[in-house]
């Protein structure tokens, strides 16, 4: 019931954005939207690994990255059958390519998720120091990887020529803003799935303490796997519609510091331990960055972001959601009946389990 | 003609590691001995590699002279860092998580301020050493990698001397194995980490240095850094000075020889297939117990 008005209320929420968005009439509003929406998901995934299990994950970027350039070689597979594909398989890769949004989402994050599972295998049984190191490690590699293949435009970067319409809505920019806000919705979902099931258990277990987990038969270093799987693959998911958004993909940009620090700084500054924060932080910081872009400029908007997210992690260590839920506890209840601050508390604790 | 680039490729690479010792030397004290993750390193050492930049071009000083001279604000930034890493982190027992995204954010503010203040042109220094290459046969050794090279193992010498001889230079050992037996000693763990940790972001200080005589440099090239240091402090064993110095060379060779054969926009791969071999195969480092 309760999980039933949740998916409801996410669904009024975005669908009166979107109504406002296309009564105001301003494209501009989409193409903001769109942003904060894909930094809801992403600080969203990397919640799922940083905030429940407490692996630090710098390399957001580096799975964004992967999901957006496995968009663009698709892309380019698309464009260019005829010379990519045998005669023989020419008439098949005619009717499938190119293939819609979601597809490619789908395979953004599968191609992701992948690479998140091998990084993980790889690194995730030693300390959780070095899983951090080597995912800032990956991006770096990626990179350089990318630049490299000259079939995705290597450094010189890939144009993307997006169709000027869509079928039922018509404007493409208002589609792939609806599907950012589906992908958002399915991620929030997702965290909060994960957040009440035995699987969120299993990972406050590991964030709380490894080692006494382990010895309680807990079996970590698989929880982490699936952890890294999904919080990369919804990444990944969140890259894949950036070339056809951004028109224009060059390595530097899909790889940027901004995607590492915002997914970091967001569920931060917004709380880790439920999936509210995250949400909070992306809405809050996301809104920030697009109006300091706009009336100063864009690297300052990127240094608020840093020292909010030092000041954050020094002063405020829960985030947003724990000085609220310190703000609502002090005057938890009014005479034994719970007040609206104490239903706000109870919601904003939204600790695996904490009903 | 291959053999004489295979050993020029192998010249190059040594005196590369040189360097690249000096560069990884302070994150082995903070991370090999200390465990504190200072991914913000390379960041303090492109600031060395500004100040170095600021002096050469307004007094001409030499840039590795300049960073000996501002090795003393850059020992008080070090404990100044560790000071609020501390308190904030270290106390309230919740370093792991917190304490990396707070470097993280110090490595990411400082690379923004410097993009603000300087732009991302790249900087060079001058100085009379820098253009000037010795032939030996067919041998190069260019001057700019010589000369940081030699100072890196100069500093890496001194360094291991100070650790192995000196009392304060034993309880930085000592400290990440037994604090209470530390105390014991009259030693405070807690400032002996304090004046590790400053030392460690002091040698960041000529490590800029060296890195603005090699190449030119703008303020993200710090992040190229961040998975060769740490690379190079694992495969090294963490907390060994020796084994750091053996692991950089052997990176720079490898990185030397893949820039010289299969191109130079390859060679920042080579450091995270180290490090992930490393870490699945031998995760105590070389010369790791």
């Amino acid at each position: 019931m309760r999980a039933l008005l949740f998916y409801i209320g996410c669904i009024i929420v975005g669908g009166l954005f979107f109504a406002f968005a296309q009564w105001l009439g301003n494209d501009y509003l989409f193409f903001a939207g769109y942003t904060v929406l894909q930094f809801v998901v992403l600080a969203t995934a990397w919640n799922i690994l940083g905030g429940y299990c407490g692996y630090v994950n710098f390399g957001s970027a580096a799975f964004f990255a992967l999901g957006a350039y496995s968009s663009v070689a698709l892309h380019k597979l698309g464009a260019n059958v005829d010379r990519y594909f045998p005669d023989w398989l020419s008439g098949l890769a005619h009717t499938i390519m190119p293939l819609n949004i979601p597809t490619l989402i789908v395979i953004g994050g599968i191609v992701s998720g992948l690479v998140g599972l091998g990084t993980g295998y790889l690194t995730l049984r030693l300390r959780g120091a070095f899983f951090a190191i080597a995912t800032l490690a990956l991006a770096v590699v990626l990179q350089t990887l990318i630049v490299n293949w000259d079939f995705v435009g290597g450094s010189r970067g890939a144009y993307i020529i997006r169709p000027a319409e869509v079928p039922i809505l018509g404007n493409y920019i208002q589609y792939l803003f609806l599907v950012m806000l589906v992908l958002s919705v399915v991620a929030i979902a997702i965290a909060r799935i994960i957040e009440q099931s035995r699987l969120g258990y299993g990972f406050a277990t590991i964030r709380d303490d490894e080692i006494a987990a382990e010895a309680c038969g807990v079996p970590t270093l698989r929880l982490k796997l699936i952890a890294t799987t999904i919080s990369g693959a919804l990444m990944g998911m969140a890259g894949a519609p950036f070339p056809y958004y951004i028109g224009y993909l060059e390595p530097s940009s899909a790889f940027g510091l901004a995607y590492a620090v915002n997914s970091i700084a967001m569920p931060m500054i917004g709380g880790t331990t439920s999936w509210v924060g995250p949400l909070v932080g992306a809405l809050l910081l996301g809104t920030l960055q697009q109006v300091a872009t706009v009336t100063i400029s864009s690297a300052v908007n990127l240094l608020i972001v840093g020292l909010l997210l030092i000041g954050f992690v020094i002063v405020a260590p829960r985030g947003i959601v724990g000085l609220v839920q310190e703000f609502m506890r002090e005057r938890a209840s009014d005479q034994g009946q719970p007040t609206w601050r104490s239903r706000l508390a109870t919601f904003a604790n939204m600790r695996p389990g904490a009903r | 003609m291959t053999i004489e680039l295979l050993i020029n490729a192998i010249i190059a690479g040594l005196l590369l590691g040189g360097f690249y010792a000096a560069v990884t030397v302070g994150i082995s004290i903070s991370f090999g001995i200390l465990d504190i993750v200072n991914i913000a390193h390379p960041a303090f050492i492109i600031l060395g590699s500004y100040i170095a930049y600021i002096v050469n071009q307004t007094l001409g000083f030499d840039p590795i002279l300049t960073a000996i001279v501002v090795l003393p604000a850059f020992y008080a930034l070090g404990a100044a860092v560790y000071q609020v890493y501390h308190a904030s982190f270290e106390k309230r027992g919740q370093d792991a998580l917190r304490g990396l995204a707070f470097f993280f954010g110090l490595l990411f503010v400082t690379e923004v301020m410097l993009i603000l203040v300087f732009g991302v042109d790249y900087r060079y220094v001058q100085a009379s050493y820098i253009e000037y290459t010795l032939h030996i046969g067919f041998m190069d050794l260019p001057f700019r990698m010589v000369i940081p090279c030699l100072m890196s193992l100069l500093m890496v010498l001194l360094l291991q001397l100070y650790l192995s001889r000196t009392f304060t230079g034993r309880a930085i050992m000592a400290v990440s194995q037994d604090q209470l037996a530390l105390r014991l000693m009259a030693a405070d763990p807690t400032k002996i980490k304090r004046i590790a940790f400053a030392i460690s972001i002091a040698t960041a200080s000529i490590a800029g240095a060296f890195l603005i005589i090699i190449q030119p440099v703008e303020p993200s090239v710090g992040r190229e850094y961040i998975g060769r240091v740490f690379a190079i402090c694992v495969l090294g064993g963490l907390q060994s000075l020796p084994g750091t110095v053996i692991a950089a060379m052997l990176l720079g060779v490898v990185e030397s020889l893949t820039a010289t054969f299969s191109g130079p926009s390859w060679a920042p791969a080579v450091s995270f297939g180290f490090l992930l071999l490393t870490l699945a195969f031998r995760p105590a480092g070389l010369l790791g117990r």
